[in-house]
Order: C-alpha cells, then structure tokens, then sequence
C-alpha cells in the first residue's frame, strides 16, 4: 500500500503531478476539438440543408467518409497532412515567415473534430428538421429578419433537440481524445498512463488509474450534462 | 501519380490481412451480442445482486476509452498471468498472442454498449405482447425466449448492426497492441516504406470498401428480420 | 371615400404539377371581414398564404395600405420577391393567426406577444410589456401570462397567438381557420375573440370552416372552388340564396 503511494507523489519521484497535468492536457484537448467540432457541424448541417448541390454534395462526402473510416486512420491522416498542408498554404500566401512551423496541437485538435464534427453535422441537422415549420413561419408572418429568425426561434429550439446528441458527441470526444496517446508527442492521459506504466512495470495499477481518471471525466460530464437538459427542457413536459 | 502506383502497390499485403479485421469484428461481435443480452437481462433483473454489477459494468466499459481497457488488458493480464498456474498450462502458448486480449477487450466493449440497447428495447415491449403470453400460460422462461428477446433483438436491429459497422472500425484500434489487422499492416508499411500516407490511404479504400459492402448486407439481413413489419395480410 | 386596406389581385399559384389558384381577386376596404371558404383543397388556405408571402404567388400582385409588394421575375418565369426589406415592412402589417397557433414553444406567453415589438419593430422592453398586458387582458390570457405554450389548453394557445398578431398594430389580420384544431367545446371562446376584433372595425381576412361566424361578422363571403371564385356578396345573399349549385351542396354538408 504504501508503494503505491509513493507512486502517486508528487514531483521527481512518483507520478501524481504527471496524471493531473496528463487530466488537464485531455480537458483542454477535448474541450478546443469539441469546439472546433461544432463549427465543422454547422458547416456540415448548412451544406447537407442548402438548396444548392454542391454544398450538399461535399457535405454528404464528408459525412460518408469519416462514419466509413476508422478513427484512427483519420486522425493519422489529418494529423500527418493538416501540419504540413497548412504550413504550405500560409507560406504560400506569405501570411507567416519561412520558419514557421504548424502546431502539432492543431493538427490534433483538428484531426479530432474532422471526426466529432460529422456527428455533429447528423446531430445539428435534424436538430434543424425537429423545429416545426410553423415556428418559422410564425416568425417570418411578422416580418422579422432571416438572421434574427435564425438567432431566436430556431436556434434555441434547436439546442433543446441537440442537446442530448451534442452531449453524447462530448463524452465520446473525451474518450476519443485519447487516440492521439499514439501520436506519442502529447502528455493526455493515456500517454502519461503508458510513460508511468513503462517506468515502473505497474501496469494494471497505472492502466487503471487512467482509467478511473476517464471515468470520473464521464461521471462529471454526465451531471452536468442532465442539468443542462433539465433547463433546456422547460415549457416542455 | 507516383502516389497513386505506389498506393496501389500497398493493397495487395493489405487485402491479405482484411480477414484478420473481419475475424475480429465476426468474433467479438457475436460475443458482445451474447454477453450483451445477458448483462441486459442483469440489469433489468429486480434482483440488485444482479443489477448493481451490470450497471456498473456498462458505466465502466462505455465510460472508458476503448485504448484504454485494450492496454489495461493487454499489459494488465500480461503482468498478472505469469505468476498464476495459466503460465504452466497448455493455454499459454496462446495467450501470449495479442490477438486474445484484443477480441476480449472489444468483446466486452461491445457488449457493454449492445446491452444499452437491448436493455431500451426490451423496456419498449408493450405490455400487452407480454401479458397475452402469460394469458395462454406460458412460463416465464419461455416468454423470454419466445417473445420478449425475439422482439426486442429485431426491434433494435438497425442500431446493433450500426454498432457492428463501428465495431469493424474500431478494431484498427488493435493495431496498438503489434496485431497486424489492416490498420496494423498499414502502419508496418508506413515504417517499412518511410511513406506516410500512401498506406494509410490504401487502407482507408479497404475499409471504405469493406464497410460499405458491410451495410449493404445489413441491410438486407434488417429487411429479412423485419419483414413481418411491412407485410400486408 | 373609405381606404382600400388589401387588395389581392389575380393570384395564381401552383405546387408541382398542380395548379392551386388560377387567378383569384378581392379588394378589402378599411374594416371589412372577408371570408374565404371552400372545401378542403379549393386553394382558400394557399390564397391566404400568398397574402404575405408565406407561399410566394407564381403570378399576381398584392397591394397592402397602397404599397404593392414588389417583384421580379425569377428564372423559371415565376415571381420572386425583389426587395426582402419592403417584403419584411409589409408583413409587420399583416397579422397572420395559424390554425396549429404556432406560438414559439421555447418563450413564455408574455415573452411571445412581445417578441416581435422588441425584436422586429425596436421597442423598447418596458414599452412592449405595457402594451401586451392591454392585449392578454383583451383576449382574457392575463392569469397565464408566464405559462409556456405547451402548458395551455388550445383555446388559450390561440387567444395568445391573436394578441400576438395584435401586438405588432397590423392594418390587416389574416385568419387561417383558427378554431380547427380546437375541441369544440374550445371553439366558442376563439369566435367570441374574433368577433369583438370584427365588431371593433378590424380589417380582417379569413378562411373558416364556422358557417355562422361567416354569416354573422362577414362584409363579403368568398367562394373558392377548385383555384378560383365560384361565388361571391354579402352574408345575406350568399349564404342564404346561393347562385351556384356547388355553394349550396356546401353550405348543406357544412
């Protein structure tokens, strides 16, 4: 028992400020890819609802592709592709000096939400098809703007039919979050499990550590994620 | 167009290790179906002995990344099984192969999530389909297997052969563990031929094309099952 | 010499293949009540649609309080709307009630009836209040006023949903059979409100199922058979002493 506690200890000789900063380093990673995820969402859900075809076109390609493809290819392919890709174009354009060199932690955060973002893109659009037509019509029958439409009437009926989706696509982006643990250049959680695990040979105590660490992520979440829909949900019972 | 031949070059070592992903999916899908019905079951059951250690069991495993319980497998029972009787058994020449933590932690990944479906099916069974069974006598046992399981298996089908799809995925995630499924192939090529994309790209043709001819007989098989929904007389 | 309030002139409209409206005209003067009914599929609710461009007519013109809805000609030789401003100005003018009520279901009912003063014609919050709490008390909603939608029955959803259509002071309202989705022992409280607006000199449009509303508050009854008017006059002779013999096979079955 006491072993273990040693392991747990701070500083050079035991791990524990590695696994909180490893926790830190999942939030801060799940929370900017789950952001990011929700712009590619929205643009997924405009195109895949646009009257024109191209955009519903390419959005359907994007879609179809990333629920083909197992995440761990996709993420390999864009993290490897988007640094490079962008530091070509942004030096092309002469936005930034010859140097300049793409942050692995945009590649990754990019990578991640390529893939939450197309379940995100399901989730918006039939967010979108679950408001009544009549909502809208009963905001355009008193002359109000397309925009103000948007940002009053269907984007907060909306969030009540996303919610639940959205929060799924939370839980699944904190879990997924630890497959750039094979990229082996960021300490999250399951990267510093696998460091503290090598080390010391601990492995079931390590292994397991991490993952009480994910799951208290995915209690905490959970909580808040029911009291979201408790407020979302008034007026309707 | 260097890219494309050389993309090219890779399918053929990758197609060879496509039954590999498929035996993967087929054997952890079964078990995860079989384990799932009956951790369902558990937590229905009005018995907490019963229910408590399936809640918690599908909290665990859906809660968790998968990377996570296949090194906590894979690593955790490498480091416990040595010291028990397992190392002098005839099992250990195969146990060493990863190949038996990957199907059992995606095994038990996958009956963790199939139990939450099957768990909402069986709940959404009306009443009366059960109570018309009691009504001509059958036993409880047999209204389970006769009635309540075939319904709620086919009334849930489409969302399990979903998860079947992202099971087949998933199981890249094996690669991690030196299995070389096509994802795994895929990476070995990368290292071999200091190319970084062409074998990813290959292997993404081949699971585009798996997954694709996956849905279609899914498909199929759901409209088989479900024929009894859309007939007419 | 009283003021022509709407005026809808030679409205065609079709859906696919399917021609709805085929050329249908009606003038309202300030305070008129004009009716629209027909059996279901003769074009009256598309008509009224067309009114304030929900459905954009494929022909036609619609004058409201004297200022045209401007339009152009789009590619397929159907009508577009040219300038969104004027087309959004003109429909703060008219008030629509819809038969499912359509109140906004994630807005209380006060936060409903003042949305549009704030949000479309810039009152102030404190201005748009006071003017509401004149409209619920005249429609009878007062005691629900923080109640959501989904909390009142159908009669109260609809009062709200006309003192909604009030609160923007249009020059005309437009009924799209209010009282249909309504249980019948709802409907009595909905024709009561309608009929205090008609008796105070409302413009009104509207199409309804309720012979005796029609008959009772109507200045013309318009007959519409299959996309265009089949008959049309005052209550008295319509109703009483139809011409055609279409009109009178319908006021029986109604």
């Amino acid at each position: 028992m006491e072993y273990y506690w040693q392991l747990l200890a701070w500083g050079g000789e035991g791990w524990g400020d590695d696994f909180a900063w490893g926790l830190v380093m999942t939030l801060q990673v799940s929370v900017v890819a789950y952001a990011v995820a929700v712009v590619f969402g929205l643009l997924g859900a405009a195109g895949k609802l646009s009257k024109h075809r191209l955009p519903r076109l390419l959005a359907d390609i994007y879609t179809t592709v990333v629920r083909s493809l197992p995440e761990l290819l996709v993420i390999l392919l864009l993290y490897f592709s988007v640094a490079s890709g962008a530091e070509r174009l942004l030096k092309h354009f002469g936005l930034v000096a010859e140097t300049f060199q793409f942050s692995s932690f945009w590649a990754a955060i990019i990578a991640l939400a390529f893939v939450s973002g197309a379940f995100m893109t399901e989730v918006l659009r039939s967010a979108f098809l679950a408001v009544p037509p009549g909502q809208i019509e009963a905001a355009v029958s008193i002359g109000m703007r397309p925009r103000k439409v948007f940002t009053r009437i269907v984007l907060p009926q909306m969030m009540r039919h996303a919610v639940p989706g959205m929060g799924n696509l939370w839980l699944s982006i904190t879990k997924e979050s630890a497959i750039i643990s094979v990229l082996g250049s960021f300490s999250e959680l399951l990267y510093t499990g696998y460091r503290a695990a090598a080390g010391t040979k601990q492995y079931i105590f390590f292994y397991g550590l991490t993952a009480v660490l994910f799951l208290l992520i995915t209690l905490v979440s959970a909580l808040v994620i029911a009291q979201i829909e408790r407020r979302l949900n008034r007026g309707h019972h | 167009m260097e890219t494309i031949s050389n993309v090219i070059g890779f399918l053929p070592a990758l197609i060879k290790a496509t039954p590999l992903t498929l035996l993967l999916t087929a054997v952890a899908g079964i078990f995860g179906l079989v384990i799932g019905t009956l951790v369902a079951l558990a937590r229905l059951s009005a018995r907490r002995v019963l229910s408590m250690p399936a809640y918690v069991f599908t909290f665990a495993f859906r809660g968790t990344p998968l990377l996570v319980q296949i090194y906590l497998v894979y690593y955790g029972l490498g480091q416990v099984l040595p010291g028990t009787w397992v190392r002098h058994s005839f099992l250990w020449p195969y146990l060493r192969d990863g190949l038996w933590y990957a199907i059992f932690a995606l095994s038990l990944n996958q009956a963790a999530y199939n139990a939450e479906v099957i768990r909402g099916a069986i709940k959404a069974i009306p009443r009366g389909q059960i109570e018309a069974a009691k009504s001509i006598g059958m036993r409880s046992s047999l209204i389970l297997r006769r009635i309540t399981l075939p319904q709620a298996l086919r009334s849930c089908l489409p969302v399990l052969t979903g998860d079947l799809i992202i099971l087949l995925k998933t199981t890249s995630l094996a690669s991690t563990i030196t299995i070389l499924e096509v994802m795994g192939t895929a990476r070995m090529l990368q290292r071999q031929s200091l190319l970084i994309f062409e074998p990813l790209i290959a292997a993404g043709i081949i699971y585009f094309t798996v997954v694709f001819i996956l849905t279609r007989i899914m498909n199929v098989v759901e409209k088989r099952l479900t024929r009894y929904r859309t007939a007419k007389a | 010499m009283v003021a022509t309030a709407l005026s809808v002139n030679n409205i065609h409209k079709s859906f696919g293949s399917v021609e709805v409206l085929k050329g249908v005209s009606f003038e309202a003067k300030s305070g008129d009540v004009i009716s629209l009914i027909g059996s279901s599929g003769s074009g009256k609710s598309t008509l009224l649609r067309c009114i304030n461009y929900l459905e954009t007519p494929d022909e036609g013109e619609i004058t409201v309080s004297g200022e045209v809805i401007r339009t152009v000609k789009g590619k397929d030789g159907k009508l577009v709307a040219a300038d969104k401003r004027q087309l959004e100005h003109i429909r703060t003018r008219l008030g629509m009630v819809f038969q499912s009520f359509n109140l906004w279901s994630h807005k209380t009912i006060l936060e409903n009836i003042i949305e549009g003063p704030m949000h479309v014609l810039g009152m102030t919050r404190k201005d748009a209040i006071g003017e509401a709490e004149i409209l619920m008390e005249k429609v009878g909603i007062t005691p629900k006023r923080d109640h959501y939608p989904n909390q009142l029955s159908g009669g109260q959803q609809q009062r709200a949903a006309i003192a909604r259509a009030l609160a923007m002071k249009p020059d005309v309202m437009l009924f799209d059979e209010p009282t249909s989705a309504l249980d019948p022992e709802l409907v009595n409280e909905v024709l009561l409100v309608i009929k205090k607006l008609a008796e105070e000199g409302r413009t009104m449009v509207m199409v309804t199922h309720e012979m005796s509303l029609a008959r009772d508050i109507s200045s013309e009854v318009i007959f519409l058979h299959k996309g265009l008017v089949e008959e049309r006059g005052a209550p008295s002779q319509v109703m009483r002493d139809p011409k055609s013999a279409r009109l009178r096979q319908f006021l029986q079955m109604a």
